[in-house]
Parts: structure tokens; C-alpha cells; sequence
């Protein structure tokens, strides 16, 4: 039956579910981001470009690409070890800081952003001791960063946990009659293990932040060409009326994002494949 | 209730599960398909049942065309390889099941049902445990339960796939008997697939040996052990028990 | 976790119990754990890292409400635009969570329980909302139903406004909880198989039957725990929503929104006060996430 759409299978409800699951998705996610692509192809060519390469649009690129990077990159490396704390070690509160890892989730962009820039500020709590020695938090780059940590903290701990959970101690321990010490035994054995999941978390991480809005605009500033993320361009476009300008640097945006899902999903699976191997 | 299968074929993709399989049961026969894994015995018992749909071919109740009947208007018993029991549901409500879904009209009144569940449960030495969820209970008591579910809805043909193949040994040889037993007590016309020799030349009226999609041989485990049809057949039955046995003490 | 020991947890006992027997064995002098120090540093620098991003926050939240005392606080609440913000962020609650609960099932049903061509796809397209940036979600409204939109100039004839109305809230809202729920059930029917559905049918049970006696009460725990986070994103959502909403006080401002308003207008403990609203709604979320975590991890264990 190699030319079905389908493999027969005696349930019922096959049609109305997946025609219910086609016009919804349609109707709401696919219909809606097709307008872009159209909205796009009212500006020519080179006027395009030039909305998508103008210097200020570069310069958000820079700040929005690289503060992504830099803060999922930073979330992998702590996130792994609060996966490794929480899984392996006790400590008083284990339970209340596992539950809160999810916070960043939870919270509503808009607070974080706004609790983030009272803490931060040059008098906040956080932002009191850095600026005498020269660091400005809030109102910078380095905001944008902080911000784009904080969405992005649960997504390593919670791509890991699992994998860390149901690791099998006899390859530890293995190594260890092999004569390997505890730093070997964790580059040689554990971390290849966990490559997957450290993989897909820092990409989950990473999409996140590309696209993130509410909690940077309000630590950011927001100065043009320095703390200006590429979202806040596309809401500004849009206040001044320039439609096709929004749309363009969107398109950009949408582009990134489709090759981040199908990055994610090829992750995904290759660490569903790689785990069940190991069983 | 006789069960016949006419010219049956089942492909998938480029696989064919089954070629033309032409297959007789009489009514009060316990029949077992045996093959290896692959062989198309699974695939052939869930056509019977109503739960895969042939490519081409008929399966015929009693003489009547049933190919295009619904699973659930059947009236067939079906035991899975594991179980399949509803988690969220105690034995009683799981043995109660079928009776509970009926339309309104032909469903029987509480107390009926409650007679003809602790009834079945008492059929099957399960009596006191209807309050038991399945997570409770021991491999061959959730197989019970599953035949005693297959039971509750009076089936005309009872099949069961690898009925044995979740248990340990000791339980393997005890259900084995008693599964026999209740065939000839209930009148049933029984179905039931697996992969050890054993087990099926120890209870089957007749023996239905697959390979590849086809019917090797039928016969009963008589004549199959006396004269096997094809190289396949003998290797695959191998030397009789008796035999092994001897040599194994 | 139960069982509290002073020493690390063995590699080999899972979290949920450590009973393993042999783990008892090699506790202190375990090969397979780090020595104190290191691991007093782990904790230590984990911690400090979570505390620094996720702890501090939280308390300044409630810390800045309260700063111009408590009276001032309720007032802020009470206040008609703040109450009508609360009822906006209600409605779009109300309205995500059951369509995302009917979208859910019906994607979960077609995908988990049946083999299709194009199946990865679909699964691609319920996760695009997760990748998309929030501002995105709101423009693809405003270029469909805006004034410059596709359907703005006849919309705007016929009298009816989606942009800078509810309408436009709530879609914007929809854009961004579609894969909540259907993401929590699309594993989890996976994993059960169909065994038990075709039972049900071998018994006699219509599809429906099938449907609500078994299928139902297998996934309800995934149920609610979707529609848990499904709730947090709908009432916290703000870029999507910002965009389509226009800001009119009093009428298209749902709570977030009415945080920014606040914020900008310097008037910094009203914002606040507001906020922490939204931030007890998160942790109630997450108190309900671990509670329904545990119910649904002993119903799976059963």
C-alpha cells in the first residue's frame, strides 16, 4: 500500500481529526504567515535589499543574532549544571529550585522585563555593586543579554534532566575499573552522551531568544544601531505605517525561524534515536 | 460457528504479509497458527477479527460474507498479545466493558451485569478481585481478565494472539491446560497464534504451520509430526517432545 | 527525592526513589561522584546562577508592589483600567484554552494514532509558533485584517474591527498556545499505542464510546497539565498581543499591556502592583504543573 495516503487502521475519526487539525492550523498559523511572503513581493528586488541591509537593520541583526548566541551559549554551560545539581546532588530547597527553573516560562515576558531593569539599574539591587566597577547592566547590550538569559534558562536544564535521569550507571562505573578519573570519566563518557540533548537545548534556547520581544525592550534602551533587537524594528516599522518595510525584515526573521524548527527537529529526533539506542 | 477464509491476500508496501490463505475452522475447534515471526499468523488472525481489512480475499462466518463487517459487530472474542486491558479501569469495569457500551436497548440492566461479570470472574478464579486495577495484578491474572473481558460479549469465535507470550514458564504450562479446558466447557470456536511448536502440537485440535505468508501445512499434531509436508515444516516442528525430552534427561 | 541523605545520590537510583539496593553499598566512597568540593562548587555556582536570573527577580516583583505600602497597592488594583485589563486577560484565557484543548485532541488523535504521509510536517507546522518571533504572530493579523490589509477595506465597510479589537487580541493570542496542548498529548498517545482503542472496539464500543471511555481518561493529566501552560502563555502574552491591540486604555489593554502603559508613565508601583499579579499567576502555574507532574507520574507508574 505504498501509494496510500494512509496505512488502513480500524479507529475511526481519522478524516474529522486531521481536516479539524488542516483548517485550524491553516486558519491560524499558515494562512497568516503566507500574507507576509505576499506583503514582501510589493517591494522590488533591490528596494528589498536595501530595507533588510540598511545599516540600522544590520545592526540589530548583530545585537539580536549575537546576544542570542552568546546567552544560549552561556544557558548550555550553567543549565547543564543546574541539570547535574538537581539530578544528582541533594541540597535544602532542591524541590522549589526545580519547580522555579520553569519560571522563565511561566512569567509573563512583560514582568520579567520590567523586574530584570529594576534589579539591574545602576541603583537596583544586582546593579548597585556593577557599575563601580564599570559595568552598565540596564540600558545596553549587556541588558539585551540578561534578558535573553533569563527566557532562555529552562531550555538546556530541561532538554538534559531526562537524559542525565535514566543514565546508566554501570557505564560509569565501567570506565571507572578501566581507570579513568572522575574529569575523564565525564568528557569521555557522560558529556558525548549528553551531546544530543545539550544540542537541542541550546537550539530551543537559541530560537527563543532570536525572537523575543517583551522582557528585552524594556532593560534595552532601545538606542538605535547599539541595544535596538530586529523585533523592535519590525513593531516600529509598523507604527510609522511602513508596512512593507515590517514585512521585509519579518520575512528575514520567518526565514530563521523555519530553518531553527527544522534544525530542532532533526535534533529531536536524532536524540530520541540516540537514547533508545543506549537501552 | 464456523470461520472460513477465503483466497485471503494482505500486502504492506512492497511485503506481502499474506498470499492467497485459504483457511477452514470447524465450529468447536481450538486451531493454532504457528510460524516464526513474519510469517503473516498475526496479520491473518486480525483479518478474522476485523481489525486489518484484506487487500482481496473474503472471511466467511457460519457461511456468511463478513468481510465488510465492522470490528464491533463481529461478536468476535479477542484476547492481545499484551493484554490491551483498560489501565483507568478496575477488572470488574474491564470485564464489564462490552456490556457497558452497548445501546441503550439491548444493554443489560445493572444487576444483569454485575451476575455476568462476577460470574465470568468466578470462571476464571479471579473471584474477590473485580476492585483490582490491572497494575495490580500478576501477568496471568491480567490474562485472565483480558479472556474473561473477550468472553463477557457471548463471542462466537474466541482468537487470541500469542496468549502466552507475556508469562514465564511455570505459568505458560498451567494457563496452557486451562485454556483448553474452557474451550471444550464454553463450546467455543477458538483461534490462537504462536510461535512454540510446543505449546500449539499440546493443545490444538488442528495445527495451521505459516511461512512467508503462506499455508505450509494443516493437520493435527499427529499427523504433522508423522508426516511433514516440507523441509520447513519438520525443522520448524523439529523432533517430538517425547523425543527431546529423553535425550535432554 | 523522598529520601533525604547527606550524601550525593547514587548514579544509579532515580530521582523518585532511591531504593535500589546496591546503592546503599558505595555511598561515600562512590567512584561514580565527585568529591565534596567539587560538588559544593557545582551547587554553589548553579545556584548562584539561578538565583542571580530567576530568584531575585521574582522577589523585586513583589518588593516593588509594596513599596508605597499596601493601600496604594489594592488601589492600583482596583482602579477601572487596571480591573478592565484583568477581565481582557480573563476573556483571552477563556478564549485559547478550550480551542486549544479541542485543536489539541484532534491534532493528537490524527497524528498519534495514525501512520500518514506528510506526518512530520504537520507536527513542523504546530511547532512554528514556539519559533516565531511573538511580534510576527501580531504583523501576519495586521497585514491580513488591517486597514492596509488584505480584508481591511472591506472589513472597515461592513463596520467590523478585528485589528485594535478584541477580535485581533484573542487571534494573536490563538497564534501563539497552538502547540501547547497538542504537544503535551502527542507523546503521550504515542506512547500508549492503539491497543486499548481497538479492544474498546472489539468489545462493541462506537468510535465515541472508544473515545471518551478510553482514550478520554488515559490522557487527562496531559490534558490539563497543556492546558495549565496553555493559560500562563494565553494571560501572559505580549508581543503578539501588543502589536494588534493599539493600546486604548480601558478596552483593547489586557494586563501585560497595562504594565507597559504604567511603566512608561513612570508611575513604576502601579506597574508593578499590577505585575505581580501576573507573577503570582505564574507561580500558581508552576505549583499546579508540579502537583498534576506527580498525579500523572503516579497514574503512569500504576
Amino acid at each position: 500500500m505504498a501509494h496510500a495516503l494512509r496505512r488502513p487502521s480500524v479507529l475511526p475519526g481519522f478524516n474529522l481529526a486531521l481536516g479539524f487539525t488542516l483548517v485550524y492550523i491553516s486558519m491560524i498559523v499558515l494562512v497568516p504567515l503566507a500574507a507576509v511572503v505576499v506583503k514582501t513581493t510589493a517591494l522590488t528586488l533591490s528596494q528589498f535589499w536595501d530595507t533588510v541591509t540598511s545599516p540600522r537593520v544590520m545592526a540589530s541583526y548583530r545585537l539580536t543574532f549575537g546576544a542570542s548566541l552568546i546567552a544560549a551559549l552561556l544557558n548550555t554551560v550553567f543549565g547543564l549544571a543546574l541539570a547535574w545539581v538537581l539530578e544528582r546532588y541533594e541540597f535544602a530547597g532542591k524541590r522549589v529550585v526545580d519547580a522555579l527553573v520553569d519560571l522563565p516560562f511561566a512569567l509573563p515576558t512583560a514582568v520579567a522585563g520590567i523586574a530584570l531593569t529594576a534589579i539591574y539599574a545602576g541603583n537596583g539591587w544586582i546593579g548597585q555593586f556593577l557599575e563601580p566597577l564599570g559595568v552598565k547592566v540596564a540600558y545596553t547590550p549587556v541588558g539585551v543579554l540578561i534578558a535573553l538569559v533569563f527566557i532562555g534558562l529552562p531550555f538546556v536544564v530541561r532538554t538534559v534532566q531526562p537524559v542525565l535521569h535514566d543514565f546508566e550507571a554501570e557505564l560509569e562505573e565501567a570506565a571507572a575499573t578501566l581507570g579513568a578519573n572522575r574529569w575523564h570519566v565525564f568528557v569521555r563518557v557522560i558529556l558525548p552522551a549528553l551531546a544530543p540533548a545539550l544540542l537541542t537545548g541550546f537550539t530551543l534556547a537559541f530560537a527563543r531568544a532570536v525572537g523575543e520581544y517583551g522582557s528585552v525592550i524594556f532593560i534595552a534602551g532601545n538606542v538605535p544601531m547599539v541595544s535596538e533587537i530586529t523585533p523592535l524594528i519590525i513593531v516600529t516599522k509598523l507604527e510609522q505605517f511602513d508596512y512593507a518595510g515590517a514585512t521585509a525584515v519579518a520575512s528575514v526573521m520567518l526565514l530563521v525561524s523555519f530553518a531553527l524548527i527544522l534544525a530542532i527537529n532533526g535534533l529531536q529526533s536524532w536524540n530520541r534515536r540516540r537514547y533508545t539506542r543506549t537501552h | 460457528m464456523s470461520i472460513h477464509t477465503d483466497r485471503i491476500t494482505r500486502r504492506f508496501g512492497a511485503h506481502t504479509a499474506l498470499a492467497d490463505v485459504g483457511l477452514h475452522v470447524a465450529t468447536g475447534e481450538l486451531v493454532a497458527l504457528l510460524g516464526p515471526s513474519g510469517s503473516g499468523k498475526t496479520t491473518l488472525l486480525r483479518i478474522i477479527a476485523g481489525l486489518q481489512q484484506p487487500d482481496s480475499g473474503r472471511v466467511l462466518f457460519h457461511g456468511a460474507d463478513a468481510t465488510h463487517v465492522p470490528v464491533g459487530e463481529r461478536r468476535v472474542g479477542f484476547v492481545f498479545q499484551h493484554y490491551a486491558l483498560f489501565r483507568h479501569l478496575s477488572v470488574f469495569e474491564n470485564v464489564a466493558f462490552g456490556l457497558r457500551v452497548r445501546p441503550r436497548k439491548c444493554r443489560p440492566a445493572d444487576g444483569e451485569i454485575r451476575e455476568r461479570v462476577d460470574a465470568l470472574l468466578a470462571r476464571v478464579q479471579l473471584e474477590g478481585l473485580g476492585a483490582r486495577y490491572p497494575h495490580q495484578l500478576s501477568g496471568g491474572q491480567r490474562q485472565r481478565v483480558a479472556l474473561a473481558r473477550a468472553l463477557a460479549v457471548e463471542p462466537r469465535v474466541l482468537l487470541l494472539d500469542e496468549p502466552f507470550g507475556a508469562l514465564d514458564a511455570q505459568v505458560r504450562k498451567e494457563l496452557r491446560a486451562w485454556l483448553r479446558s474452557l474451550h471444550d466447557e464454553m463450546q467455543l470456536t477458538s483461534v490462537f497464534v504462536t510461535h512454540d511448536q510446543e505449546e500449539a502440537l499440546e493443545i490444538a485440535d488442528r495445527v495451521v504451520v505459516m511461512n512467508d505468508g503462506r499455508i505450509e501445512q494443516v493437520g493435527t499434531p499427529g499427523e504433522l509430526l508423522a508426516s511433514p509436508a516440507s523441509d520447513f515444516v519438520a525443522k520448524f516442528l523439529g523432533r517430538p517432545r517425547a523425543v527431546r525430552e529423553l535425550t535432554a534427561a | 527525592m523522598e529520601s533525604q541523605t547527606l550524601y550525593p545520590h547514587p548514579l544509579s537510583a532515580p530521582v523518585t526513589g532511591g531504593e535500589r539496593p546496591q546503592s546503599a553499598a558505595r555511598r561515600v566512597t562512590s567512584p561514580t561522584t565527585e568529591s565534596a568540593l567539587v560538588r559544593r562548587v557545582l551547587i554553589g555556582v548553579a545556584l548562584g546562577y539561578f538565583a542571580a536570573l530567576v530568584l531575585v527577580p521574582l522577589v523585586a516583583v513583589f518588593v516593588e508592589a509594596l513599596k508605597k505600602g499596601f493601600e496604594f497597592y489594592v488601589e492600583s488594583l482596583r482602579e477601572p483600567d487596571a480591573l478592565e485589563a484583568i477581565r481582557l486577560t480573563l476573556t483571552m484565557a477563556l478564549i485559547a484554552v478550550p480551542v486549544n484543548l479541542v485543536f489539541g485532541v484532534a491534532a493528537a488523535w490524527a497524528i498519534a494514532k495514525f501512520e500518514f504521509r506528510g506526518k512530520s510536517l504537520l507536527v513542523s507546522f504546530i511547532d512554528l509558533p514556539f519559533a516565531v518571533s511573538p511580534v510576527i504572530a501580531g504583523l501576519v493579523y495586521v497585514l491580513m485584517f488591517g486597514l492596509q490589509g488584505w480584508l481591511g477595506p472591506w472589513l472597515a465597510a461592513h463596520g467590523i474591527k478585528i485589528i485594535f479589537a478584541l477580535p485581533g487580541l484573542a487571534l494573536a493570542t490563538l497564534f501563539v498556545t497552538v502547540p501547547y496542548i497538542a504537544r503535551e498529548l502527542i507523546p503521550l498517545m504515542e506512547a500508549q499505542g492503539t491497543d486499548e482503542e481497538e479492544a474498546a472496539l472489539v468489545l462493541g464500543a462506537s468510535g465515541w464510546q472508544t473515545f471518551f471511555r478510553v482514550t478520554l481518561p488515559n490522557i487527562k493529566w496531559a490534558l490539563v497539565y497543556g492546558a495549565i501552560l496553555c493559560n500562563a502563555r494565553a494571560m501572559g502574552e505580549f508581543g503578539a498581543v501588543s502589536v494588534v491591540s493599539g493600546h486604548i486604555r480601558g478596552a483593547t489593554n489586557t494586563m501585560p499591556l497595562h504594565v507597559e502603559i504604567l511603566y512608561n508613565e513612570y508611575n513604576f508601583a502601579a506597574a508593578f502592583a499590577v505585575a505581580s499579579l501576573l507573577a503570582l499567576l505564574a507561580i500558581v502555574t508552576l505549583v499546579l504543573k508540579s502537583v498534576v507532574e506527580r498525579r500523572a507520574h503516579g497514574a503512569h507508574a500504576r
